[in-house]
């Protein structure tokens, strides 16, 4: 690895101005198991590396009823899935935090790190997305929220400005009739990137019908992707295998998907349809329950 | 860019108070093998998919590979030496020998670290989530089910210890 300072300021503002100063020179160091792998390779290149789990709002996470989970932009994944109650009332942020990686991995890496590297595949975006979640940005010009839907730019890249970092994810209030599931298509068990992954999130209204649904589709575009049409056509709709399969179709249709080695477009559409329609179901499933 | 200054760490490596210099881009993994001569922790990719660096941070399983030294100031750290207590092996360890679960060895000490982190959650971990949970130590020689069963077996003997 090529020579770097190394810094850990305590507040927000500090590296704020540490990053304002050294610009792209600067890389921000959360869980590591990107930013290290990508130094070592040199894919990218830092004068000074600054480690931000030093700052208690940003390795920190509180629920509340009225506000919802402000996820500190460091937490390491496990916190989402050991949690008890986090883990019941974000289902898809459960599902995907515990299949990124492996154990090793998901004690470091965080939510926020997957989401700044802003993989087309990376697995906590669909599902943060689906969750309808926003991020909360500092910067030298003060602060700004973005919605997480678009907050990626292309493969990669997302839309912090010079000087700017994610302080934390805020991921909305969950009420006793809504609930999410992330599911990816891999060809093994574990430890493996997405083919097509996809969070569904839905909200049931008290006849049992959905009052509001919203799907997300990871690795079928630049950009993880929010599935507008399919999500709303699902409003006022019976939770049935029929509704969730014709939602799946509607998502197909903003599916753009490339052909590699772990798949060609066509069979990437058709997992689309598959995994909208199984993430619906236990998406509407967890909240009946 | 002037040569990056050595940054001074304090740790606690297997319950003994430690310090050391480093350079911030040297990883823990370099740390502990080349500045401190524990060399127990093994180098197979670098890059956090196999495995054999895994060391306790804090009570977790990472890959010390994805872990600079200058980040565990103040951090407790337990390594595959820590495992054995004076001469006596620890239950997993003595079930890797006796069911030979392994071959070149190479992955041995990142499967023995994330082996006894899962028993020590749950000595009667399932076939299932024992296999998932070392989904991230790879070995290429075994074929993992000698591993599986080592791994059973001194679950079983850690719970009738207790």
């Amino acid at each position: 690895m090529k020579e770097f300072d190394y810094l850990a300021p305590e507040s927000v503002s500090e590296v704020v101005s540490v990053i304002s100063e050294h610009g792209d020179r600067a890389k921000l160091l959360a869980g590591g198991t990107d930013i290290i792998v990508q130094l070592r390779e040199g894919l990218r290149e830092a004068d000074v590396v600054v480690d931000i789990k030093k700052i208690d709002e940003v390795t920190s996470f509180k629920y509340s009823e009225e506000h919802g989970l402000s996820l500190g932009a460091a937490v390491a994944c496990y916190h989402l899935y050991e949690h008890p109650k986090l883990s019941q009332l974000y289902g898809a942020l459960a599902d995907s935090t515990h299949i990124i990686g492996g154990w090793q991995i998901q004690s470091r890496a965080s939510v926020g790190g997957n989401l700044c590297n802003a993989s087309p595949a990376a697995d906590s975006i669909p599902s943060l997305i689906a969750l309808n979640a926003t991020a909360v940005i500092a910067g030298p010009n003060g602060g700004r929220t973005v919605a997480v839907q678009d907050f990626c730019t292309g493969p990669g890249r997302n839309v912090l400005e010079n000087g700017e970092l994610l302080v934390s994810i805020q991921v909305p209030a969950q009420c006793n009739n809504s609930g999410s599931a992330y599911e990816r298509f891999i060809p093994r068990n574990e430890m493996d990137i997405a083919v097509v992954g996809v969070g569904s999130w839905v909200r049931l209204s008290e006849d049992g019908t959905i009052a509001e649904a919203r799907i997300s589709l990871g690795a079928v575009a630049a950009t993880p992707l929010f599935a507008e049409e399919a999500s709303a056509s699902l409003t006022g709709k019976h939770p049935s295998e029929e509704n969730f399969a014709a939602a799946g179709e509607l998502a197909k249709q903003i599916a753009t998907p490339i052909s590699d080695m772990r798949g060609t477009d066509e069979y990437r559409a058709h997992l689309v349809g598959v995994l909208v329609k199984r993430t619906l179901t236990t998406a509407a499933e967890r909240a009946q329950n | 860019m002037p040569a990056s200054k050595k940054v001074h760490v304090t740790t606690t490596i297997n319950g003994e108070d430690t310090d050391f210099l480093c350079e911030p881009r040297h990883s823990l993994l370099e740390v502990l093998r080349d500045n401190l001569g524990l060399t127990g922790s093994k180098e197979g990719c670098n890059n956090g998919n196999c495995g054999a660096c895994t060391v306790m941070l804090n009570g977790r399983p990472v890959d010390s590979c994805l872990v600079l030294g200058a980040e565990v100031e103040g951090a407790e750290i337990e390594t595959v030496e820590g495992i054995a207590c004076s001469s006596n092996l620890h239950p997993v360890q003595e079930c890797f020998l006796e069911g030979a679960a392994l071959q070149c060895g190479i992955c041995t000490p990142g499967f023995l670290v994330a082996s006894k982190a899962l028993l020590d959650k749950d000595p009667h971990a399932s076939e299932e989530t024992i296999r998932f949970d070392l989904s991230g130590n790879l070995c290429r020689c075994t074929g993992y089910d000698k591993i599986v069963r080592a791994v059973q077996a001194a679950g079983q003997k850690m719970a009738t210890k207790v």
